[in-house]
């Protein structure tokens, strides 16, 4: 039998988005909730908690798209000019917060100023993935091998909810973060925004998955069907078990496991949605096996992914290894 | 009518945002390598005046660093916003170019980055060296990476099509060793390497000439700027000569280009080499031309009398922009010469021990400071535009790469990189020229500062925001 390899990289792309959306999600949780933080040192503590990574953590983003590039040309054609504004605003907001981490240190007078920057660029970011995902889920017009609709279409009530949606689970993945990595204050006031966003972000799974289902019939029959909903069962009420545990381990006061709940909330849902789409790369009407590059092109990356992958994953949990423990208010880094 | 072209539009989109990026790299390059050669040094020696020299540029490489990283983010989503047809047909043999950049670059990069600034209390000298190596091993595998894509662009080799009417590859070593990679990749890190010489040669200078007034010498600016003479005496030249055979190759695939930097428009035996002059691209000549006859058929043959190719060979849709072209191909080859000629003077002065003592050099060298990035732009705007009119040189045209998308819609979004770029890299740059301000070594404020803190903290402890508020008041009134 042949190997699929559009199915094999379809597997390795939603890896690295998943990777993304975990890995940036809490550190553009900590700049959404940055100017909550009260103190000026917890700020600064928090910033500290993410500085070391947040580089490494934006990579997986680059790797989403440059890997969409590579393998499914044809999907990376007609996204991004359909979701041309999101994107947009979105590297924008990845440009502000990215240089708050080394302006925050070199401003005086303006100081307050790139904080903002931190903040809302983080926001903007996050609010725009969120879009662009739900912009994404309801359908994109395609004529060709082209775009076919108009600069506005990603625009709707459903898009805007998954955005506030994704903003909110960042949010309970930046807090659920330095909950773990922090003590005194500011872990108090993040477990109380855990708590919060928790609420939130369970309420937005279940308002957008119930959406989801009139949105496209597609959604409907594969939940439904049967004998799918026999074995898709699972997923809900694995999020209800995961959405209480994560209540309880907040309530104990437990360091680690609320943010290892709150990813597994993420994974959770990340799971749904492809069961939801799956084949299809560009919903309605792109599927993974149409979008692909050819064979040459899929196994010529492949060979050299299935060498380097491994070793960044190594690394990558060294360079979280060296900066692991608490990060304690004053230990600068600057 | 024409402001309203999105492909216009787009272009001027795609050269501003990558013009702005390419300087960050470029650096980056240079930097990376510049501090691990001073931090080996630092281990094999121990002598701290390495170490001082690693802090002070360790600072300047993380702000210009991020800076390269954010720009970069924009330009992997960019070519899929603006060129989504390009990305289509092209995906499928420059995506995987670019995503083993990611895998064995960009991931070094950013995975050692974060152990480089902030981990030298945390992991130890020698896992901290390692590091900076990987932080620098990384810069020049991007670089490989990216240019072997650009190089297919403008030479393609080793592909065929498929019946989608996509580039496939062929043969994938024809691909990444396409005909003009080899020189565009050693004219580019080489390139890299003197922009990075020139400017810690010009912010060691700029210390130099302040000391003399004070009557104190400041060791540590000096090794930087004797380290950064020798690169500019050993390498410039070089890059003549690396200079020389990339334009052999252009000759040899990309003649529209050699003849507009040449602004070359008939094609003649013994063509001269024009000095400067303004391209008429209506009369097809060049106009108040100085020239050396027969010169530039002996650069680019070896043979007075060898016929070179001119502009008339090309119909006029199939030319480059000539100014645009020429311009900048002379203002590259002008900071190439004056880059050279700082280099054997200041071998001379180093003879003569006068190194340190010359006001000519230290004022030459730092005007020079930003040189290499100008030319390192130039030179980027000559193999570009003399590219044009098409993206995969000779296969696709600019105007058949670009996506669906009204003017309106490209209008809107370079408008607002424009104004963020400005903004951000402004203030970027502003805080690097501040960092250079701190004088080097053991007397300056920064030391001090440094000296109170460094039980805390680690290598890389930056300047405190509280510090140094008498020079740098100026600059931030501008900035706010």
């Amino acid at each position: 039998m042949m190997i699929d390899y559009a199915l094999i990289w379809a597997g390795l792309i939603a890896f690295s988005v998943l990777a993304y959306i975990i890995l940036d999600g809490f550190d553009l949780g900590i700049g959404i909730m940055f100017p909550f933080i009260k103190k000026k040192e917890d700020k600064e503590t928090a910033m500290n908690t993410i500085a070391p990574i947040w580089d490494g953590n934006e990579t997986w983003l680059v790797l989403g798209g440059g890997g969409l590039f590579a393998v499914f040309p044809l999907a990376y054609a007609i996204i991004l000019p359909a979701l041309y504004m999101p994107i947009i605003l979105m590297l924008m907001g990845l440009i502000f917060r990215g240089v708050a981490f080394e302006f925050h240190w070199r401003a005086r007078k303006s100081q307050h100023l790139w904080d903002k920057g931190f903040a809302i660029g983080s926001l903007v970011a996050a609010l725009c993935q969120g879009i662009a995902l739900g912009a994404l889920v309801q359908g994109i017009a395609v004529e060709g091998r082209a775009y076919a609709g108009g600069w506005w279409d990603w625009l709707t009530p459903f898009s805007m909810t998954t955005g506030i949606a994704l903003v909110v689970g960042y949010v309970l993945l930046g807090s659920t973060w330095l909950n773990m990595k922090t003590t005194g204050s500011l872990q108090k006031q993040s477990r109380g925004i855990a708590k919060i966003a928790g609420i939130a972000t369970f309420g937005f799974i279940g308002l957008i998955s119930l959406w989801m289902i009139f949105i496209e019939q597609q959604y409907l029959h594969r939940w439904f069907d049967a004998p799918n909903i026999y074995y898709l069962f699972v997923v809900p009420v694995l999020v209800f078990i995961v959405g209480v545990s994560l209540f309880i381990t907040l309530k104990r006061e437990r360091d680690v496991s609320p943010f290892l709940l709150s990813i597994s909330l993420f994974l959770l849902s990340y799971i749904g949605l492809a069961i939801s789409l799956f084949p299809n790369l560009v919903p309605p009407s792109v599927s993974i096996w149409d979008a692909a590059a050819p064979d040459s092109s899929l196994k010529f990356l492949l060979v050299g992914s299935a060498f380097l992958l491994p070793i960044i994953l190594a690394y990558t949990t060294y360079a979280y290894w060296v900066f692991r423990g608490k990060v304690k208010e004053g230990e600068a880094y600057h | 009518m024409e402001f309203l072209d999105p492909v216009l539009l787009a272009r001027i989109q795609f050269a501003f945002t990558i013009a702005f990026h390419i300087v960050f790299p470029g650096l980056s390059i240079g930097l990376a390598a510049y501090l691990a050669v001073l931090e080996a040094l630092w281990l094999k020696t121990n002598k701290k005046i390495y170490l001082t020299a690693f802090k002070y540029w360790l600072k300047i490489f993380s702000i210009i660093f991020g800076m390269g990283v954010v720009s970069g983010v924009v330009m992997s989503y960019q070519i899929g916003t603006n060129w989504s047809v390009f990305s289509d047909k092209t995906g499928p043999i420059l995506g995987p170019l670019m995503g083993y950049e990611v895998l064995s670059a960009f991931f070094l990069e950013a995975g050692f980055l974060g152990v480089m600034l902030f981990g030298m209390e945390k992991v130890g000298k020698k896992l901290h060296f390692f590091a900076t190596l990987m932080v620098s091993i990384g810069t020049l595998m991007s670089a490989f990476w990216i240019l072997s894509v650009n190089s297919w662009m403008q030479t393609p080799t080793g592909y065929a099509y498929n019946e989608v009417g996509q580039f496939i590859a062929e043969d994938w070593f024809e691909v990444v060793f396409n005909p003009s990679f080899p020189y565009r990749l050693a004219h580019m890190t080489t390139a890299a390497f003197l922009s990075t010489a020139f400017l810690v040669g010009g912010v060691a200078a700029w210390h130099l000439l302040k000391e003399r007034k004070e009557k104190i010498k400041n060791e540590t600016a000096r090794l930087m700027f004797s380290m950064a003479m020798w690169m500019a005496a050993i390498v410039a030249p070089i890059q003549l000569f690396i200079g020389d055979l990339h334009g052999l190759n252009t000759l040899e695939h990309q003649p529209a280009k050699v003849a507009a930097m040449e602004g070359n428009y008939e094609t003649q035996k013994g063509a001269p080499l024009i000095l400067f002059g303004i391209p008429n691209d209506e009369e097809e000549r060049v106009d108040y031309a100085i020239e050396i006859p027969k010169m530039a058929s002996f650069i680019l043959t070896h043979d007075m009398d060898g016929e070179l190719v001119g502009l008339d060979q090309f119909a006029k849709e199939d030319r480059p922009n000539t100014k645009w072209v020429f311009y900048s191909f002379r203002l590259m080859v002008a900071i190439g010469m004056g880059m050279i000629a700082i280099g054997l003077f200041s071998l001379f002065l180093r003879w003569r021990k006068k190194l340190y003592d010359n006001r000519f050099l230290l004022k030459t060298a730092v005007w020079f400071a930003p040189s290499g990035v100008v030319a390192t732009i130039a030179g980027w705007i000559v193999t570009e535009v003399g590219r044009q009119p098409y993206t995969v040189y000779g296969l696709l045209r600019t105007y058949d790469s670009h996506s669906p998308l009204d003017a309106p819609a490209v209008a809107t979004s370079l408008a607002i990189f424009v104004l963020v770029y400005i903004l951000v890299f402004g203030a970027g740059i502003v805080y690097t020229l501040r960092l250079m301000k701190v004088r080097p070594g053991d007397r300056g404020e920064l030391s001090d500062e440094e000296s109170k803190v460094k039980s805390s903290v680690t290598l890389s402890n930056r300047l405190p925001h509280e510090s140094d508020k008498k020079g740098a008041n100026k600059e931030e009134s501008n900035h706010d």
